[in-house]
């Protein structure tokens, strides 16, 4: 009995590691998403600063997506990890 | 009159473009998908994500082409060099000082006589080989210090001339980190960390970039191997650790201008940030690059995964997926150039904090 719930454990693992990476994607998406808006309005604002401001929208987007990854990370381990 | 034919003329140029890349993509003959066993996706994306004691080149099962690198393992017994063609692709075993076999994640390990995998004396074993990631590492290296090298030379012996050739290539990049990463970051030390900042930049960079080249001696995923990121996090930490002064320790122990029952919370706090930090740059680099490589092997998958089950269909696919997988491409380039640039910029921005020295605003705030 007990080999079978686990089994059944097994096989809810991959699925829920393939929700946490959805929810990973979602997040970057939100976090990112607000980045640019913040990138966007102020280049509006002042047009002159926007090689300053592109700069840095993508470090931090890179920063942004860096936290996107660990729950990536964590997913590939539930399924590459026995 | 002349829009209408120019009009025609690109269409039909769009239809041969395409039609020819289909059929060079459906060159897999049906008879011969039947006789070879099921496409596995995840296997093949493995194979080309880790380490590896060959350095595959083309082809597989009969027709493999690959470059055997050395094995070179020290046990208790002394010390075996031997190439791993000796392995014959995982199938063979070798009688060096052991029996050595290939286990099916690629790593060495003594089996017995029954060909069984003799656990106790695989761990006596100590594996120095120069397996793929050490060999792209080791030329990697070989570039990095040909390129610089030159550079240095080139500057040493015409000190006031105008750069041309790999210096006007080199010297911009070199000048961007020293003011716009070391001397904003870490201010008037800035000269000190240079040369490890210059390394870190360059070395993560040519990897990155030698890691997307699809074709020997490129295609090695050294920086999406976590022990290789985790040397360079390490690095940084062991710089910050050792130059952190008397203001920096306080800050992270002592936290000055906060009430001391917040210190209890506080301090346990920043001593696991000290370590979190270095671990964030590791990960961060790591699937960056990871995933960089995934998404084309996976991409290229489809298409194998998708003949499968109809010739037409994977033709099909093999058009989407190979544009994608060229978008994708020149994302993650633009991906190898910020991952190296932040890499270099938080190690700076942590060194900054760690030989900063004490401001007025540490004082208790009003």
């Amino acid at each position: 009995m007990l080999n079978t719930v686990l089994l059944e454990v097994g096989q809810t693992g991959y699925g829920l590691a393939a929700i946490g990476a959805g929810l990973a994607a979602m997040g970057a998406g939100i976090g990112i998403g607000q980045i640019g808006k913040g990138a966007v309005e102020a280049i509006a604002r002042q047009p002159e600063a926007m090689n300053d401001i592109r700069a840095n929208m993508i470090l931090t987007a890179a920063l942004v997506e860096g936290a996107a990854f660990f729950a990536i990370v964590i997913g590939m381990l539930v399924v590459f990890i026995k | 009159m002349i829009t209408a034919t120019k009009t025609n003329l690109k269409y039909t140029l769009t239809a041969l473009f395409l039609a020819v890349f289909a059929i060079f993509t459906a060159s897999a003959n049906p008879e011969e998908s039947e006789k070879s066993e099921k496409f596995d996706a995840g296997k093949m994306i493995i194979e080309h994500i880790t380490d590896g004691h060959e350095w595959h080149i083309l082809g597989e099962d009969k027709g493999i082409v690959a470059i055997p690198l050395p094995v070179i393992i020290y046990s208790d017994k002394g010390l075996d060099v031997f190439s791993s063609g000796k392995f014959e692709h995982g199938t063979a075993s070798y009688v060096g000082k052991y029996n050595y076999k290939l286990n099916e994640t690629g790593e060495v390990v003594v089996v017995n006589d029954a060909q069984q995998i003799d656990e106790a004396a695989t761990k006596k074993l100590w594996d120095f080989s120069i397996t793929k990631n050490v060999a792209s590492l080791l030329l990697s290296a070989f570039l990095l210090l040909y390129v610089f090298l030159t550079v240095a030379a080139t500057y040493k012996r015409n000190p006031n001339v105008a750069p041309k050739g790999m210096q006007s290539f080199v010297e911009p990049i070199i000048l961007f980190i020293r003011d716009d990463v070391a001397k904003n970051s870490i201010g008037p030390k800035y000269l000190k960390f240079m040369p490890y900042l210059l390394t870190v930049f360059f070395f993560i960079l040519f990897n990155n970039l030698l890691g997307m080249i699809p074709v020997f001696p490129g295609g090695a995923n050294l920086t999406g191997n976590i022990a290789v990121t985790m040397v360079l996090a390490v690095i940084t930490f062991i710089i910050v650790t050792v130059n952190g002064n008397k203001h920096y320790w306080g800050h992270i122990l002592a936290m000055p201008g906060v009430p001391k029952w917040v210190l209890i919370i506080l301090t346990p706090i920043e001593i696991f940030g000290v370590f979190l930090r270095p671990s964030v740059l590791m990960i961060r680099l790591f699937a960056n690059m990871l995933a960089g490589h995934i998404i084309p092997l996976a991409l290229f998958a489809l298409i194998f995964i998708f003949a499968a089950m109809n010739i037409g269909l994977g033709m099909g696919v093999s058009v989407l997926s190979v544009a994608f997988a060229v978008f994708m491409g020149l994302l993650e380039l633009l991906v190898a150039f910020i991952q190296a640039y932040v890499f270099t910029l938080l190690s700076a921005i942590y060194f900054g904090a760690a030989v900063e020295e004490a401001h007025s605003h540490d004082e208790s705030i009003v």
